[in-house]
């Protein structure tokens, strides 16, 4: 299951999702904001996510696939936030499942790693006097 | 040619609009970018600029039509 929700993210609810009775190993990442940005040595009001919807449901859609074909994966569902997001809510909430931990644990790597690197969602940190598109610049 | 073009995050802030109808003679994706940076220098400025058509990363190499859903990818930072 794939969701881009505008909405505070029901961990429960991902959890449940990513349940299957043939896999004992289910392992959860949970991405937090935090209030600091240490590199500009700046506090993190809030971000605000962007995403280009269609394009990053699709993007997830083939990650997943392809960790499908290196993992027993038996169910997974992954939630992330548009819009504002305050530091200490989670931003991304990904949880994968497989019969064994050691699966579990390379393939929810994968996907996170993935997701970040090529999924077409961005944000923008909003500080008391500015703000900065992440990682858009040398 | 007449090309739809979506735009997000900075690439929209530089364009200026998240949406923009883009007059071009370029055949490709790679000759395409090459025509938007020599328009928007800023885009130069990036750590990375990559086009999607309908909705998967393109080659530069792809070769246009009319009816293709075009966006420009900033560097992303999702998670």
């Amino acid at each position: 299951m794939i969701q881009l929700t505008p909405l505070p993210i029901d961990t429960a609810a991902i959890l449940a999702q990513a349940t299957h009775v043939e896999a004992g190993g289910l392992v959860v990442f949970v991405g937090n904001v935090r209030n600091h940005n240490a590199r500009l040595g700046k506090h993190v009001l809030r971000l605000e996510y962007e995403a280009y919807e269609a394009m990053a449901l699709k993007e997830i859609e083939r990650i997943v696939e392809e960790a499908h074909a290196r993992w027993p994966i038996k169910a997974w569902a992954v939630s992330h936030r548009t819009g504002t997001v305050l530091p200490g809510e989670a931003a991304v909430v990904l949880a994968v499942t497989t019969p064994h931990r050691k699966e579990s644990f390379e393939a929810c790597q994968f996907i996170i790693d993935q997701l970040k690197a090529r999924v077409p969602i961005w944000k923008k940190e909003v500080f008391a006097d500015g703000d900065e598109w992440v990682s858009a610049h040398p | 040619m007449q090309v739809k073009i979506k735009t997000f995050g900075v690439a929209r802030d530089i364009l200026g609009s998240s949406e923009v109808n883009w007059s071009t003679a370029s055949k490709t994706i790679g000759e395409l970018k090459t025509e938007l940076q020599a328009r928007h220098p800023a885009l130069k400025n990036l750590n990375s600029l990559f086009v999607a058509v309908n909705h998967a990363y393109a080659p530069d190499d792809h070769v246009l039509t009319e009816t293709d859903e075009v966006a420009l990818i900033p560097p992303v930072s999702g998670g």
